[in-house]
């Protein structure tokens, strides 16, 4: 019985791979992915003298084959300190949406399957979070607790939790009624083990879905209040901030706002095409 | 109709409550003590707590809070500029014009760029236009927008010269962030009109509709994007909403003296007073334009407003209706 069990559950997300390998778009995205991750890891090797190793007489080089990127005003290779920031980027990407989707996940599950005035009581607590744009959340909670990355994190995970909730919430209402959980109840399993054993698993779908975007969103969001000043602070080098740092020189240096720029763009571009095959493969509509 | 237009107002009371709440917590916490920031440098131990008595804030934190909603409410006075000793509600009301100016026009982009390829796309789906539109609307949806502006500014103002790069005095300076922004949203509008759009063209009154020898364009305009109308529209609502709260950052590489660079300013000089009342300002204006997207799906989809309808009858009967779906 056991055994039988396991082969199944491998075998569908074996035929999500089959699905997402097919799509051409969605392994690009991944190939950018793997990419930036190399990087990330990488970037001691590439630059073993660290981020902010400064040479003061090749300020403001243009690429050249001693730097790929250029230098910045501090005489930093550019290239080296964007790798650097793909840790910071991807760290702060990676932990806000793991924050955000559980706790978006004990928010949404409990008023899915407690229902009614549980429900009622935390959604409407949902509703007004979300009246909140995400994005001045974030900056009122980082104006409060001040600049760090670990506040960051929270800013950012904060306001994102509610869509988790809701997009759970919704999960979880579909499975809720099926026999299996029935069967679960009857046989005396206790809630908690019905909701993380039993419908958790049957409504991964949408929540491994909606956190993939989320990865992009967070990476984004990291760098919008990094570029504002509320971010990561200087010298650490994530990749809004150092587009901060570039703006005022724009005319004279162009490649400094060029290259940390194209980097965010191509992290959030490889987590969208990958989310979008994601979604494709795991929709069961499109199975047939 | 005009009942749920009535009910819907009052469930935004709860949430502005909770949203001031919410922002009105925050900032408390903030360090930095007002009084000492509104007086002078050299103020004795007495002034400060002078001024604290007036301002207040020597009562406990909810005796606190309900006086700045009594404020809001009653003066619509969202406190005291450390920097410039105005009021907050007044420098919001002199920069809130021009936030409401390029978002309307960045809008107006979105709307007329992401409206008409997403209809193109999703009529010739799969041909030359359509692989093109969408590769481009993904790059477009990727691109964060604050590095879009700056790579405008290059290439528009520093390398071809055309457009200022920053103010607004001259409207051709409007031109570089209404693109920027407009352009950005028009990407995200343009995915969700092709995929509702692809969606509508295979139901069966489509194909109905073509039975009968309906022309195709009044079959695409009228009969398909009509349906398609209510998740366009949703785009469109948020994405109004989110430019004039998320134009914080574009407003600032183009030194558009808006309320996002007000905000984003203030932020810089630890402006509290300021950032809070902008915070607040901008979620009330976000709710309320949610509020009209709401309203405004009635108007399009006679299906919602049979639903809100006057007659009972018409209301047993979709709840009937309702519940056989269930």
């Amino acid at each position: 019985m056991q055994k039988t069990k396991k082969v199944e559950s491998n075998s569908m997300w074996r035929d999500v791979w089959k699905r997402l390998r097919r799509n051409k778009a969605a392994m690009f995205g991944l190939a950018l992915l793997c990419i930036i991750f190399a990087g990330a890891l990488l970037a001691g090797v590439i630059g073993p003298e660290g981020y902010d190793y400064q040479v003061l007489r090749d300020r403001n080089m243009p690429p050249c084959w001693a730097h790929p990127f250029g230098t910045d005003h501090a005489g930093r290779d550019i290239l080296v300190r964007i790798l650097y920031g793909a840790r910071i980027s991807l760290l702060i990407g990676f932990s806000a949406v793991i924050v955000s989707v559980s706790v978006g996940t004990v928010i949404g599950a409990s008023a899915a399957y407690y229902g009614e005035k549980v429900d009622n009581l935390l959604m409407r607590f949902i509703d007004v979070w979300m009246a909140i744009p995400s994005i001045l959340l974030s900056i009122a909670i980082m104006a409060a607790f001040g600049s760090s990355i670990q506040n960051l994190v929270l800013a950012i995970a904060i306001g994102s939790i509610p869509g988790h909730a809701r997009v759970v919430r919704s999960a979880v209402l579909s499975v809720k009624n099926q026999e299996y959980i029935e069967a679960a109840i009857s046989n005396g399993a206790s809630d908690f083990r019905i909701i993380t054993r039993y419908i958790l698993p049957n409504c991964m779908a949408p929540i491994i879905v909606q956190a993939t975007m989320s990865v992009a969103k967070a990476i984004l969001s990291a760098s919008s209040l990094s570029f504002i000043g509320l971010g990561v602070t200087q010298p650490i080098p994530e990749w809004g901030a150092m587009l901060s740092v570039g703006r005022n020189a724009i005319r004279d240096y162009p490649w400094i706002i060029t290259f940390p720029g194209l980097a965010i763009m191509t992290a959030i571009y490889g987590i969208n095409l990958f989310g979008d095959g994601l979604r494709d493969a795991l929709d069961p509509r499109l199975k047939h | 109709m005009l009942k749920y237009a009535v009910k819907r107002l009052l469930m935004l009371i709860p949430v502005l409550l909770g949203v001031t709440l919410i922002i009105f917590t925050l900032l408390h916490f903030t360090p930095g003590n007002p009084a000492e920031m509104l007086l002078p440098d050299d103020a004795t131990e007495e002034q400060i707590i002078q001024k604290e008595h007036e301002l207040g804030l020597d009562q406990p934190f909810f005796v606190q809070y309900f006086n700045y909603l009594k404020k809001i409410v009653t003066e619509g006075d969202f406190g005291t500029s450390y920097t410039t000793g105005r009021s907050v509600s007044e420098e919001i009301f002199v920069r809130f014009p021009r936030t409401i100016i390029l978002a309307s026009a960045s809008i107006l982009v979105a709307v007329a760029m992401g409206v008409i390829c997403g209809i193109i796309s999703a009529t010739k789906q799969y041909s030359t236009f359509d692989h093109i539109a969408v590769a481009v609307s993904m790059v477009g949806v990727s691109m964060p927008n604050f590095w879009q502006g700056l790579v405008n500014i290059l290439i528009f103002s520093v390398w071809l010269g055309w457009l200022p790069p920053s103010g607004f005095s001259h409207w051709t300076c409007w031109i570089l962030p209404a693109l920027t922004i407009g352009t950005a949203s028009a990407a995200n509008i343009m995915r969700m009109t092709r995929s509702t759009m692809l969606e509508v063209i295979r139901q069966d009154y489509i194909r109905t509709a073509r039975a009968k020898g309906q022309t195709e364009n009044v079959i695409r305009f009228q009969h398909a994007l009509r349906n398609a109308m209510i998740p366009i529209v949703t785009v469109i609502g948020n994405s109004f909403g989110s430019m004039l709260c998320g134009a914080v950052v574009t407003e600032s590489i183009f030194s558009i003296a808006g309320l996002g660079k007000l905000l984003v300013d203030s932020i810089n000089v630890r402006n509290y007073p300021m950032v809070q009342g902008c915070v607040l300002f901008l979620a009330l204006i976000h709710a309320v334009v949610n509020l009209g997207v709401d309203l405004l799906y009635a108007f399009i989809d006679p299906r919602i407003k049979s639903q809100y309808g006057g007659s009972k009858k018409k209301k047993a009967l979709s709840k009937a209706a309702v519940k056989e779906a269930a």
